[in-house]
């Protein structure tokens, strides 16, 4: 039986797990949003990295179809955004029960027309939402539970009338955070060919594209192909779905890390600080890596490795989380954008205003101040993104500077314009590096976890009994 | 260990000293003795006492409250005074204390200063910290000296002159005016006789640590031990009954194999030794020791611990050169080594205490010693190849000692230790 291992980085804001086999490759990777149930975020990305998994899985048995022919890519897209609001449908069920039991158990005199109003916005989201997963790729998007629903009803909250306003939001309050922290368990089987069906329904109806100029070239060849053949492609599948789903993926070892990794239901020796996961895991990704630079959610790690991987030294961000990710998150709230909107904007900038780097509350303050001030959305974005670069490289400074090779790593990395400002503060500072940064570079640490869980941890797993011990402390 | 065993008679030793010297403070005016206030880091406890008089240590207060969880409410009642949330947390301890009434830390009241003698002024912040109090107590003389730096990490025959100048012309006849007692260099001498005695012995049990199991841990325990000689017990025979003790009990622990005694009994086993640099922090001193003694990481030595001299290079008091050694012992204290000289005596505790790792606790609010120590590791990194670790907190104000912060990152540095060891257990 194939082995395989397990790292998870419990991070502050997002929580990550990847799935290695023996020669360390990842066969899956998964993330969710940290919640307040450490143990519920933890599992939900280990689910999904199996599921990830299982997918790739997938994938290689049809690989050679899948380069060959543009209808098998297509469907296999598809697929897994729509296996995703399968997903996505189960814990919906679960909030729209519990927003309904909420304004039900409310005392306010008004209480049918808020209950009418509430049921208004499901029945308008709930079609929202399949739609985009469907037929607009919304799973690919990573976005999470939280994000997608909150994002729709806040919108129709809106047009349901200032006196509504309050009730309405107060039971969203009430009612996504249970339902975030109850962990739901799904077939993968079922899901799948619940989604395959869905497809199916999806390419019969559908229209030949004419190619309108919207998209390009592959988009219009993908559409026709796997309307016209998406029956091949289920067939296909088919034969190696039951496949898929008997093979288990036998977790032999795992390791945490992260912010949280103390509140893992991991035996200690399991247990791995995050600042080791990330060196081992950058320089797994790029072996020639001799300094880490790791921005997460509220830390902000520079690294020093050795030829092996192995940490030499280390400096992180005290006392204070300006700079770190979360002051993103802030900056895109004060601005209304989505978090990956913040650095395309970044990017439109023609100069850099200068924003002080010291608070992430204050700059908030500053931001509303230089909007008064008439000065342009992108100029004030590209300076809070050079802030944060800014603050980084002092830090990277403390821990002995760059050395060749610089690997940049951490959910932050995946923004434009603070890969743009690290290129550039680092050679003005220390000349002419290479540069890595990895497209999954957000789940290096829980990588480097998997890593170490596979090469030095000798103990057995967790039994379901030692799990059930830990959280009952 | 039992907890019975813990109690040696070296600590009863210590807890009488202590306990009598308060005494003694509170009781001050009917035993007619005049009170003289000064510093841990080139303190003149010897001609203190030649004078009679009692020292106050304002810093050793400061902790001492730390430690006993009053430090917080005394820092409060300094800023609502006006002074800022920057001032050295161990000036607002200070300053607070004294305005909710100066009660000491063992609970008997800290009587007013005759005297306020600031001999070392490598820390500004001393100076301003004797002018506040000079607003405070009016009567109190100032005699202040100062303390040229070793810049060129030399105490020049020009630079004793300097200061014996100094105590002659200052200090000793304003002390003389004082006390109403005449200076007697004879007393002097005798008092440096035991000095000098005393300060072998610290030095032959800072030593200890390079048996392995080390029998104490150099930093969290050394605080404790150089208790004595920091608060002017040095140059008494108290002062060398003390350490001849203390040395015993730890020879003994040599010959049964013993490691460093914790709060939580006998440090089992020895996994890590360290050379930490900068002090503790005072206010979560039990939970920061912790995390070190949880992870079987001991101390074996400490730049802390020199804060009142620096012994470990063989230079003592002495006493035929009375005025002249008083002069070197204010300039040789750790924090007026220039930085070069301080990266060549830790380098050389990493060296011969078979030290693993480096680790430097910054202190916000202590320019004296934190000037300087990013510096100095990166330069000991470099020249043993020795891992170093960072981390940040505070003396005495309980708002910047983050527990979860400082663990988080000590772990990460356990474990890069443990990762370093079996790399080097792997290619041996």
């Amino acid at each position: 039986m194939k082995k395989y291992y397990l790292g998870i980085d419990l991070g502050s804001t997002t929580s990550k797990a990847v799935i290695i086999d023996e020669n360390d490759k990842i066969v899956g990777r998964g993330i969710t949003n940290t919640r307040a149930n450490y143990k519920v975020a933890a599992d939900i990305a280990r689910e999904e990295a199996i599921y990830d998994a299982r997918f790739n899985l997938l994938q290689q048995k049809i690989d050679k179809n899948l380069v060959e022919k543009p209808e098998f890519k297509k469907y296999m897209k598809d697929l897994r955004s729509v296996f995703q609001y399968g997903q996505f449908k189960r814990r919906f069920d679960s909030l729209e029960k519990l927003l309904v039991a909420t304004v039900q158990d409310y005392t306010y005199a008004n209480k049918a027309t808020i209950l009418e109003k509430l049921r208004e916005i499901l029945n308008t989201i709930k079609p929202q939402i399949e739609h985009e997963f469907i037929n607009e790729d919304l799973g690919s998007r990573n976005q999470f539970f939280r994000d997608i629903v909150s994002e729709k009803y806040n919108a129709e909250v809106e047009k349901k009338g200032a006196e509504n306003f309050e009730p309405l939001m107060l039971a969203f309050d009430k009612s996504i955070t249970p339902t975030e922290n109850e962990m739901v368990q799904y077939n993968f089987k079922e899901l799948v060919l619940e989604a395959m069906k869905t497809l199916d329904e999806k390419y019969k109806g559908l229209a030949d594209q004419q190619e309108d100029g919207k998209h390009e070239d592959w988009y219009y060849a993908e559409l026709n192909a796997v309307k016209n053949n998406y029956k091949n492609v289920e067939f296909t599948l088919r034969d190696h779905i039951e496949e898929i789903v008997n093979e288990e993926i036998n977790i032999a070892k795992m390791t945490g890390t992260g912010y949280g990794r103390a509140l893992l239901p991991f035996p200690e020796d399991c247990i791995k600080s995050e600042i080791l996961c990330h060196a081992f895991g950058a320089h797994a990704v790029f072996p020639n890596t001799r300094t880490v630079l790791d921005i997460g959610g509220q830390d902000t790690k520079a690294i020093q490795v050795d030829s092996h991987g192995l940490v030499t030294s280390f400096h992180m961000n005290d006392r204070c989380a300006a700079g770190c990710g979360r002051y993103l998150g802030y900056i895109a709230d004060e601005f209304g954008l989505s978090l990956n909107e913040l650095g395309p904007e970044a990017n439109k900038a023609t100069k850099e205003t200068t924003i002080c780097s010291t608070c992430t509350v204050f700059a908030g303050a500053e931001v509303k101040e230089l909007l008064h001030n008439g000065e342009e959305r992108p100029n004030i974005l590209a300076g809070l993104h050079k802030a944060i670069i800014q603050r980084a490289m002092s830090l990277i400074a403390r821990s002995g500077g760059v050395k060749n090779e610089f690997t940049f790593t951490g959910g932050v990395a995946r923004n434009e314009a603070i890969v743009k400002y690290v290129k550039q503060m680092v050679f003005d500072s220390y000349g002419e590096v290479t540069m890595n940064i990895h497209t999954d570079s957000i789940f290096m640490g829980a990588l480097g976890g998997a890593m170490f869980a596979r090469r030095n941890i000798n103990t057995d797993l967790p039994t379901t009994k030692d799990k059930k011990e830990a959280t009952a402390e | 260990m039992s907890q019975e065993a813990i109690k040696e008679r070296s600590m009863v030793l210590q807890k009488e000293m202590v306990e009598g010297l308060f005494n003694d403070l509170d009781r001050a005016k009917e035993l007619g003795k005049k009170v003289c206030y000064t510093f841990v880091p080139g303190n003149l406890s010897e001609l203190i006492r030649t004078f009679d008089m009692l020292p106050v240590y304002p810093e050793i207060n400061a902790l001492q409250s730390a430690m006993r969880k009053k430090s917080a409410s005394y820092i409060k009642e300094a800023e609502r005074n006006a002074h800022s949330e920057d001032v050295c947390t161990y000036v607002k301890c200070d300053v607070g204390m004294m305005m909710k009434g100066n009660i000491g830390p063992t609970g008997t009241k800290i009587p007013e200063p005759d005297v306020l003698l600031l001999s070392y002024t490598g820390c500004f912040t001393f100076m301003k910290w004797f002018e506040t109090l000079k607003r405070e107590y009016p009567n109190a003389k100032v005699i202040m000296v100062h303390t040229p730096y070793q810049e060129n990490a030399q105490m020049t025959p020009q630079m004793v002159e300097y200061m014996v100048k100094q105590f002659k012309e200052e200090v000793i006849p304003q002390m003389e005016e004082v006390t109403g007692i005449k200076y007697d260099e004879a007393k002097l001498k005798k008092i440096l006789e035991y000095s000098k005695e005393a300060e072998d012995w610290i030095t032959k049990i800072f030593d200890t640590t390079k048996h392995r199991p080390s029998p104490i841990d150099a930093y969290f325990a050394g605080v404790y031990y150089i208790g004595p000689i920091n608060i002017g017990f040095r140059g008494t025979p108290e002062a060398v009954e003390y350490y001849k003790e203390l040395y015993s009990e730890i020879q003994e622990r040599i010959r049964l194999g013993l490691g460093p005694v914790t709060p939580e009994g006998e440090m089992k086993e020895e996994k890590y030794r360290l050379v930490v640099e900068g002090p503790p922090n005072w206010t979560s001193f039990r939970e920061f020791w912790k995390i070190f003694y949880d992870m079987g990481a001991v101390i074996v030595a400490s730049s802390y611990t020199k804060v009142g001299g620096v012994y470990d290079l063989g230079w003592r008091h002495n006493p035929e050169k009375p005025l002249e050694s008083l002069a070197e012992y204010c300039m040789n204290c750790y924090t007026n080594l220039n930085i070069p000289q301080r990266i060549d005596l830790l380098s050389k505790c990493i060296t011969e205490y078979e030290a693993d790792g480096y680790v430097t606790n910054s202190i916000k609010s202590c320019n004296s010693f934190s000037a300087g120590q990013l510096g100095m590791m990166r330069e000991i990194e470099d020249r043993l190849e020795v891992p170093v670790g960072f981390i940040e907190s505070d003396l005495v104000d309980p708002r910047y000692f983050s527990y979860s912060n400082i663990k988080n990152r000590l772990e990460s540095y356990f474990q890069m230790l443990a990762q370093r060891k079996m790399m080097e257990n792997q290619n041996a």
